[in-house]
């Protein structure tokens, strides 16, 4: 390719001369492939979506679900999502903001759902995790626990474990914790 | 008259440069002009000054290439010094980049090599697009896919959707973990890009985050819980940084006391380091055969004096000794690297009806399409919060939507195809707005 390289750096020694173009904003392929996942998401009643930085940045986003069944039916549940430059060799980054009284979210809003993490692959999108996400409240389940002591309730005794969540919907103590109302 | 110490330095480089040969490249002009064209003409970047980097500054000195740049973020630390054999004990704490230069300065006389001590993503693009070729030596995915992104930024297709020779910036990428390495050339346009195989590099491996809190069985899972999940716990909003020692020093001692707990051995500071930055123990002959060959297919494209390595060799050392060339191809609709669709439009016309000629375009045939030029998302037909906020740019025309630029990339994704054989998918444009701007050369086929 010497040839060329000669041509070339003719041409650079000509533009350093003239202006170079300006550098503009460039989008990665990681950027571009949620681009897709965004513009085709189909959620269903109980999710919305929102963008705190405006319509550009679709890189950081919250997703909300209001359960319309099962033990946390009425309740209002804050996600935020931070996707990186590396979507989707990457998984989204995905916490709860807001507290909850759940076998498998701890109290920090770590989240446990297998294709956050070890079954992540990049076949599959942004719709898929919110639909795990809306599945952890219709079928919260004892054995992933994060929340140890709401697992072993909810194993043990669903009746407490209804009435636990109840309580902290409303806003109020289940055990020594606190739970702000989000309902 | 050249001296003769700088005849027996070239005097292997010779036997390559100065001779015809029958399995030389196409273009193969041999003489010594080729070799003193390699010295005046060509720019080198060399990218990591790492246990790769070191190995690569030092070939490359040795084939012949004076004119070397190199960029690394990094400083020396105590555990580099066993392989990246440029840096001393007295090094430690100095930028990789500036030592790594000084020291081979040094030792090849006549070779400038010029050291950047910073992020890549701190240099402009413009910055990449001096070099006559980019060689890296890096260790992470994100960094090759950025590099590869603006190397393939610079590829221009013709109307016949031929890259243009003048604008294919070629690349030439090492990677190793252990006894494992690969070494790619990467021509964009011509030979696939490090987007087309991203499919290549295998899913790091995450433990599920309730067997840390719950089931820990080996040292790793005591390492996580306390890095991902009681660090959180502890500090509040305080993001870790794996670079600060205190916090390094954190998580080991809680690894080690949940270890204790669960009963689990192995916990140490050097594991809790490997497994927090996942880092994978370096091998340095490893480094320098996978250096040897991205140095060799560096002067081979140069200089054409053999052909090239077609296109990704792979080195296994685990068990004996594999090595193999596989021949990948291109994703001939890469986002990245292809050519797209080209597109002419007047001037006038609006997003809205720019969307709607996407729906007849033969080679599209683009339902449900939302556009992004730039990172702005000049339309969104989902979800309904977007939609709200896009729709307003429908009526506008699209060359003021996209800053009266003549000719650019814009990207599409929508539903292609008729029937119940549609395929949601992305499709990158070059969109090319009629008589504004755009020259007679511009528009003249490859060169």
């Amino acid at each position: 390719m010497i040839r060329l390289f000669k041509v070339k750096e003719k041409q650079r020694e000509e533009a350093e001369n003239a202006n170079g173009k300006p550098t503009v904003k460039k989008q990665s392929a990681g950027e571009l492939r949620l681009h897709k996942d965004i513009s085709e998401l189909n959620l269903p009643k109980t999710c919305s979506i929102s963008f705190p930085n405006g319509k550009d940045d679709l890189m950081n986003f919250e997703v909300t679900i209001r359960p319309d069944e099962g033990y946390y039916m009425g309740g209002t549940f804050t996600f935020s999502f931070s996707i990186s430059p590396m979507y989707p060799h990457e998984a989204p980054k995905v916490k709860c903001k807001t507290k909850v009284y759940h076998p498998n979210i701890d109290l920090e809003g770590n989240v446990c759902l297998n294709i956050l993490r070890e079954d992540w692959k990049p076949v599959l999108n942004i719709n898929t995790i919110i639909y795990g996400l809306y599945h952890l409240f219709t079928e919260p389940n004892h054995e992933d626990p994060l929340n140890h002591e709401a697992a072993a309730v909810l194993r043990d005794n669903p009746k407490l474990f209804e009435s636990n969540v109840r309580r902290a919907l409303h806003g109020g103590y289940v055990g020594q914790t606190y739970f702000t109302r989000c309902m | 008259m050249a001296d003769s110490t700088s005849q027996s330095r070239s005097r292997d480089l010779d036997k390559l440069l100065l001779r015809p040969g029958n399995l030389v490249g196409s273009t193969f002009e041999p003489g010594t002009q080729l070799r003193e064209d390699i010295k005046e003409i060509v720019r080198v970047l060399v990218i990591g000054a790492g246990g790769l980097g070191c190995e690569l500054l030092k070939d490359l000195a040795f084939s012949g290439f004076r004119n070397l740049e190199v960029i690394d973020m990094d400083r020396i630390e105590v555990t580099n010094l066993n392989r990246q054999f440029l840096f001393r004990l007295g090094d430690v704490g100095k930028p990789k980049a500036e030592v790594a230069a000084k020291r081979v300065m040094e030792r090849v006389s006549g070779v400038d090599i010029k050291p950047h001590f910073c992020r890549i993503e701190d240099k402009p693009i413009s910055f990449y697009n001096d070099f006559s070729i980019i060689v890296l030596g890096l260790d992470s995915v994100e960094a090759r896919s950025y590099i590869n992104s603006v190397a393939c930024s610079f590829l221009e297709y013709d109307s016949d959707d031929n890259p243009r020779e003048e604008t294919i910036k070629p690349m030439v990428d090492g990677g190793t973990e252990g006894f494992k390495g690969h070494a790619r050339i990467i021509m964009p346009g011509v030979t696939p890009c490090f987007e087309c195989t991203i499919w290549l590099f295998p899913p790091q491996v995450k433990f599920p985050l309730c067997t840390l809190a719950e089931t820990p069985r080996t040292a790793a899972h005591c390492i996580e819980y306390a890095h991902l999940i009681k660090w959180d716990e502890v500090h509040s909003g305080k993001t870790f940084d794996p670079d600060y020692p205190e916090h390094m020093q954190w998580v080991y001692s809680e690894a080690v006391k949940r270890a204790e707990l669960f009963g689990i051995p192995g916990v140490t500071y050097s594991l809790t380091q490997g497994v927090v930055k996942n880092i994978i123990p370096a091998i340095a002959s490893t480094n320098a055969i996978i250096s040897a060959v991205c140095s060799l297919e560096t002067l081979k494209i140069v200089s054409g004096c053999s052909k090239t390595l077609t296109n990704y060799l792979t080195y296994n050392g685990v068990e004996g000794l594999h090595t193999k060339v596989t021949e990948f191809v291109r994703d001939k609709d890469c986002i990245v690297c292809g050519p797209g669709v080209l597109i002419e439009l007047e001037v006038s016309i609006t997003l809205k009806k720019f969307i709607d000629l996407l729906e007849d375009h033969p080679k599209l045939l683009l339902t449900r399409v939302s556009v992004t030029y730039r990172g702005d998302n000049l339309y969104m037909q989902a979800p309904p919060v977007l939609e709200e906020m896009t729709r307003s740019n429908l009526d506008l025309p699209l060359f003021e939507l996209m800053s009266k630029t003549p000719t650019d990339i814009v990207h599409v994704t929508g539903a292609a195809g008729k029937g119940d054989k549609k395929q949601s998918c992305s499709r990158k444009l070059r969109v090319v707005f009629k008589g504004v701007g755009v020259t007679d050369m511009d528009m003249a086929g490859g060169a």
